[in-house]
């Protein structure tokens, strides 16, 4: 059962690395779905960990921890939306003014706050989340197979892991079921025609992006204090784009952009211990290889090579009304 | 109770200094299908977006059923009962027929709800007015019509009782436009009020009980349709009787002079699979106009595009000025340009000019890899400007500011800059599209002349134009397209409007069903 | 009567200078405010900061070194805006061209002299940036991957690429750092001072070298290739309009690669500065962000290579000064400029005709009089 229990704990670790991923990406779908190109992910989820990482330190408490990640992604969202709908501004540069922001915001605010060179200190107890043991655990445990994958692979994981795939869920009924996902389709489509029916195509942007930055703010204060014990300066790492990459994979549908992320999750957990193992006919695959490779297989993807990924029509242009 | 369905007072709209509506008053009867008609350009659109509220009139005031209205925005229009049919249809293509005519209107949280009542009300609304549809197309594989039929089943799903189409059959076959025509008489039958805005005089004459004339952003006139005629209307919308220019040649035809454009076969086939071209054969020969008429929409475009090295055709093959081209081996647009090939686009801002180019600028486009433009791989900009100065004193383009940008400028001098362009390389082939579309009468004259002179100069000149006068008026023959296909083919001296129109409708070789 | 303040027209002057100004403005107040929830004084540290930038020889050569960097990654990124693309993978492209520098150097710099290497280098340097720019270059234009998308991530497969290639193959032997071997003098980048030296200038020692020379020709180059010769109008034509190109016989697929593999050269030139001018060797992670910046520096140079050097000046003084002022107060460190930074790309790009109304409101009062009736006319 060796090679049994060292799959489950691959499969483990796919799901903690994946969690932020699917966090993100499902905050990026609204966004994009809504016309908003939203390449500032990775800066939310960078700003929520901090805010996380700090107010847990303060307040000892993992849930005020996640208010404060949320309250400060929701802000950088709306800031998003404050350039790109009312202003109409660039949405790739006011993505990036606010990644660029955040990496810096996050370092100076730390350094001059707690005086670790931009880590906050070292969380424990209740300023982070803990893994659940949810039931039947040990009922199950004498089940061949069934039985440890419960235990090790489903169970064990701390409430934002679950939170992630609930979003997941509530994504997709809000997208293809309810009254707002409609408009949110259609304004990501053709906001002129959202307009012409009476509806307000700011007023859903906005509705759009400020969900965005809830989702990107829990997957931010995952990472600070539940994945890591505290924030370190540049800790995200690219996860935003990643997630990004993930929604463009799963062509902007929930169902599929999470198992992108998971698959994504898995490469990066299998990376570690693939590192300086001989895999039969290949040979030793270098790390940095399989790092990159979410980035290779979406330029693949993007390029058309495995199938077609397109986009929201609207995307990317802001809404003029008076012609 | 009023008579009236809609009135207007007053209404006045600016854009900066250009006067778009001027104190327009209109009266819309109760259960009538209302024209409006004028030129393009008259104010038409504008009028109606003040309507439903993307814009909002300067003075003047609006009553719907006797009361006064306050129009901010399409909620507004929306809940007075008004329902529009804009130009460009404001669906969602990726949506279904169902979720289109829901959005916007749905009252419930849950889609489930909505889409299950909506469901039935089109049921309801099909078997009302005749207007079947699957509604779980996805609406943008539907044909145009249907498309149409789409924005108008939205409009009756809000419960308006005030239709206004803007130019709804433009994008429409004959068969598809019968139809409309059809439905709006079965909506005014149940009440339903229609505005109809057009530019086609044929269509007031069939289908309104009342019409009323814009001019230059001037209510000019209001008849009772019963009382008035086409030749009436158009006077009314040019401003002046139309006294036919005589473009007539001077001298006949010469029927050996070379072909300059020998087409053969020639398809194009988009990636989804229609055909924009399909088998067209003509021959242009120098010295020679041929008109191309049509419906917008029926392959005119793409014949230029092909002709004009834009687009590859997909089959056939073609000779011009001598060059042959062919699917596999095309010559581009500025191989054709060097080959004395000129072409004066349809779509002038989109192809014709760069906006934010500077006049002198955009008089280069095309030809910025002539010899006498460049120098040892720089651009000679005093001979750029000095030539945009002599087209602009050329072809009385205003004004004449070589460093004005281009979008300054009014559309007709900004098409009378391209046709200078085009016209001063004294081509010996020259393709051109819509060449007076959007443009003040003034002008229109001098583009014909110039048209004709190059003509008389030995051009081979292949016009594309959807106004048949404008045809009729400088073609030596006519070719009539129809879903990318030549329909029939008829000399000056044969063509008259009835005949064109047969044609244009692709009626004319449909035998018809001898009736006693 | 509410007026449109899109439609108004604004003098030149006032579209180029005062509203660019102001937004610079609005950034450096929020960046004050920042500095004052930290509790340092934005008055003293703008002192603080000029003085380290600009105070005397070694300060101001430091600043002109940074402004190297962001003059070459600026006009990348203004190169490709021209023809309507958004290269967001300076970064990566410098990254390259440093691989260029490196593979050169360690193939060659022993049996060269420097009158050979030096070009070469520079040479080896654009054409690495180019080429990785090519790829998304040519997916854009033959597969329509959006080009935004594909640049983000070849930075990330540039990164990945250049520590493995450090790390594996080009680290020099028995070391532990994953650096190159030093390259021979006759390959570097003559430093100001030495340049200098022969005229009788005697500057103190600083990273600047002669690639700020380059950096200006490259501006010089780029200024004539854009509005003076038929290949820029070419690219402008397709910036703006690609239906427009194809009428004039222009192919936006040769536009966009041209264009691409220009603005990846000029990002590649990054390499000249930081690995022939100044480190001498190829390190991880050497372009530290000047790929990024570059699209700041851009944006408020309007895309101008006059604009562009003024704004790299002022993001020379930034970095500089930055560097100075952590060394002074303890609480501040260098991200402070990063953040600094990222306003600035808020206020003057997302943001930047957020003041547009109010200029225009100011405008309508104190304008000239008559000078609306002579628009008019």
């Amino acid at each position: 059962m060796d090679a049994l229990s060292s799959w489950f704990a691959i499969l483990d670790a796919t799901l903690r690395v994946s969690t932020p991923l699917i966090l993100a990406a499902m905050a990026g779908l609204f966004s994009e779905r809504s016309g908003i190109i939203d390449i500032s992910l990775e800066g939310k989820m960078l700003a929520a960990a901090f805010a996380a990482g700090a107010m847990a330190a303060v307040s000892g408490s993992a849930w005020f921890a996640l208010g404060a990640g949320i309250v400060v992604s929701v802000m950088l969202a709306l800031l998003h939306g404050f350039a790109c709908i009312t202003h109409r501004g660039n949405q790739v540069v006011s993505g990036l003014a606010i990644n660029i922001l955040a990496s810096g915001l996050t370092v100076v605010l730390g350094i001059a706050w707690f005086r670790r060179g931009g880590q906050t200190p070292t969380l424990s107890g209740d300023a982070r989340f803990r893994p659940l043991e949810l039931p039947f655990a040990d009922a199950l445990s004498g089940t061949p197979i069934v039985g440890p994958f419960y235990a090790d692979v489903v169970s064990g994981h701390n409430v934002l892991v679950y939170t992630a795939f609930a979003v997941v869920a509530l994504t997709s009924w809000i997208v293809y079921k309810t009254r707002f996902g409609l408009r949110l389709r259609a304004v990501g489509e053709n906001p002129l025609a959202v307009d012409t029916a009476g509806l307000s195509v700011s007023r859903l942007r906005y509705g759009a992006v400020a969900i965005c930055g809830v989702f990107a703010g829990i997957a931010g204060t995952y990472l600070s204090t539940a994945q890591n014990a505290s924030f370190v300066r540049e800790m995200t790492a690219g996860q935003g784009y990643i997630a990004l990459a993930a929604v463009i994979f799963g062509k902007w549908r929930p169902l599929p952009a999470m198992l992108a992320c998971l698959m994504f999750g898995f490469l990066d957990a299998v990376a570690i211990r693939l590192q300086g193992v001989e895999l039969p006919y290949i040979g030793e695959v270098p790390v940095q290889a399989i790092q990159a490779l979410p980035y290779i297989l979406t330029v693949v993807l993007l390029a058309g090579f495995i199938g077609k990924a397109i986009a929201p029509k609207a995307i990317g242009v802001p809404f003029v009304k008076e012609r | 109770m009023t008579e009236y369905a809609l009135e207007l007072r007053g209404i006045t709209k600016r854009f900066g200094a250009v006067v778009a509506n001027r104190d327009i008053d209109l009266a819309v009867r109760r259960g009538c299908i209302h024209g409006i008609v004028g030129e393009n350009g008259a104010g038409k659109s504008t009028l109606m977006s003040i309507l439903y509220g993307f814009y909002q009139a300067d003075e003047g005031d609006i009553f719907i059923r006797g009361a006064p209205a306050n129009i901010h925005g399409s909620q507004d229009a929306i809940a007075a009962g008004i329902g529009m049919v804009h130009q460009h249809f404001m669906l969602v293509d990726t949506f279904s027929v169902l979720e289109n005519v829901v959005l916007g209107a749905e009252t419930r949280r849950l889609l489930e709800p909505n889409t299950r009542n909506a469901r039935a009300e089109l049921a309801r609304l099909a078997e009302e007015y005749g207007l079947a549809i699957d509604v779980d197309a996805i609406t943008g594989q539907l044909p145009v019509g249907e498309q149409q039929r789409v924005e108008i089943l939205k409009a009756l799903y809000r419960h308006a009782d005030i239709l206004i189409l803007d130019e709804p059959t433009g994008v429409l076959t004959p068969q598809e436009a019968d139809q409309l025509f059809r439905v709006l008489r079965s909506l005014k039958e149940r009440g339903v009020t229609v505005i109809l805005i057009t530019h086609k005089l044929r269509e007031i004459i069939d289908v309104t009980d009342d019409v009323s004339v814009l001019r230059l952003g001037q209510m000019v006139a209001h008849r009772h349709t019963s009382e008035t005629s086409m030749q009436e209307l158009a006077e009314l919308m040019v401003g002046r009787s139309l006294v036919e220019t005589d473009y007539s040649r001077r001298e006949a035809l010469n029927a050996d002079a070379p072909v300059a454009i020998d087409v053969h076969d020639l398809a194009l086939q988009t990636a989804s699979g229609a055909m924009r071209l399909d088998g067209v054969d003509l021959q242009v020969r120098r010295g020679e106009i041929l008109g191309v008429a049509g419906v917008a929409g029926n392959g005119q475009s793409a014949l230029l595009e092909v002709l004009s090295g834009m687009v590859a055709p997909t089959a056939g093959r073609f000779v011009i000025n001598g060059r042959e081209a062919k699917p596999d081996d095309m010559p581009d647009p500025s191989e054709m340009r060097a080959l004395r090939i000129n072409h004066v686009p349809e779509d002038r801002l989109k192809l014709g000019l760069i906006k934010a180019f500077t006049a002198a600028e955009s008089s280069l486009l095309g030809y910025q890899r002539a010899e006498k433009f460049n120098w040892r791989g720089f651009l000679r900009l005093d001979v750029i400007k000095d030539l945009c100065e002599s087209l602009m004193q050329g072809f009385d383009v205003r004004p004449v500011n070589p460093k004005l940008r281009s979008a300054s400028f009014s559309g007709g001098n900004q098409q009378k800059l391209i046709l200078a362009r085009e016209l001063d390389k004294e081509p010996d082939v020259l393709l051109v599209g819509q060449p007076t579309r959007g443009v003040d009468i003034g002008a229109i004259e001098l583009i014909h002349e110039r048209l004709v002179a190059m003509r008389d100069a030995g051009c081979a000149i292949l016009l594309v134009s959807v106004e048949l006068d404008e045809i009729m008026a400088l073609a030596d023959r006519i070719v009539v397209m129809y879903e990318g296909k030549i329909v029939g083919e008829v000399a000056k001296a044969d063509a008259d409007k009835a005949t064109l129109g047969l044609m244009m409708a692709n009626a004319h070789n449909i035998a018809q069903p001898v009736r006693s | 009567m509410s007026i449109n303040t899109a439609s108004v027209p604004l003098p030149g002057w006032i579209e180029v200078l005062v509203i660019p100004v102001l937004n610079v403005l609005m950034a450096l107040f929020f960046a004050g405010l920042i500095m004052l929830a930290i509790g340092v004084d934005p008055i003293e540290a703008l002192g603080l900061m000029i003085r380290g930038a600009l105070g005397d020889d070694y300060s101001l050569g430091y600043t002109l070194y940074y402004t190297t960097n962001f003059i070459f990654t600026g006009l990348a990124v203004a190169v490709a805006f021209h023809a309507s693309l958004f290269n967001i993978g300076g970064e990566g492209q410098a990254y390259i061209g440093g691989l260029g520098v490196a593979v050169v150097f360690l193939l060659l710099d022993r049996y060269l002299p420097a009158i050979l290497l030096v070009p070469i280098g520079i040479a080896a340097a654009g054409l690495f940036g180019a080429a990785w720019a090519f790829i998304p270059a040519w997916l854009q234009a033959y597969r329509g991957s959006h080009i935004v998308i594909t640049t983000i991530m070849f930075n990330f497969i540039a990164a990945s690429l250049m520590v493995y290639l450090l790390v594996n193959v080009l680290i020099q032997p028995g070391q532990m750092s994953p650096e190159s071997r030093q390259f021979d003098p006759s390959g570097w980048m003559p430093s100001m001072k030495m340049a200098l030296a022969p005229f009788g200038i005697d500057l103190v020692n600083t990273p600047l070298n002669l690639s700020l020379v380059v950096a200006l020709i490259c501006c010089v180059l780029v200024w004539l290739y854009i509005w003076r010769t038929r290949w820029g109008y070419e690219l402008r034509t397709a910036g703006f309009s690609e239906p427009a190109a194809r009428y004039a016989g222009i192919r936006p697929r040769g536009v966009i690669i041209s264009a691409m593999c220009l603005s990846g050269a000029l990002a590649g030139f990054v390499a000249v500065n930081e690995i022939m001018g100044v480190h001498h060797r190829l390190l991880l992670n050497f372009p530290a962000g000047y790929g990024f910046t570059g699209i700041a520096v851009a944006l408020m140079g309007r895309n101008h290579p006059v604009g562009i050097v003024m704004a790299s000046l002022l993001f020379g003084v930034l970095y500089q000064g930055g560097a100075e002022l952590a060394f002074e107060i303890p609480t501040i460190t260098r991200e402070m400029v990063v953040a600094i930074q990222g306003l600035i790309i808020l206020f003057c790009g997302a943001l930047a005709l957020m003041l547009r109304p109010w200029v225009v409101r100011v405008y309508l009062v104190i304008r000239p009089v008559g000078s609306l009736e002579r628009e008019a006319a």
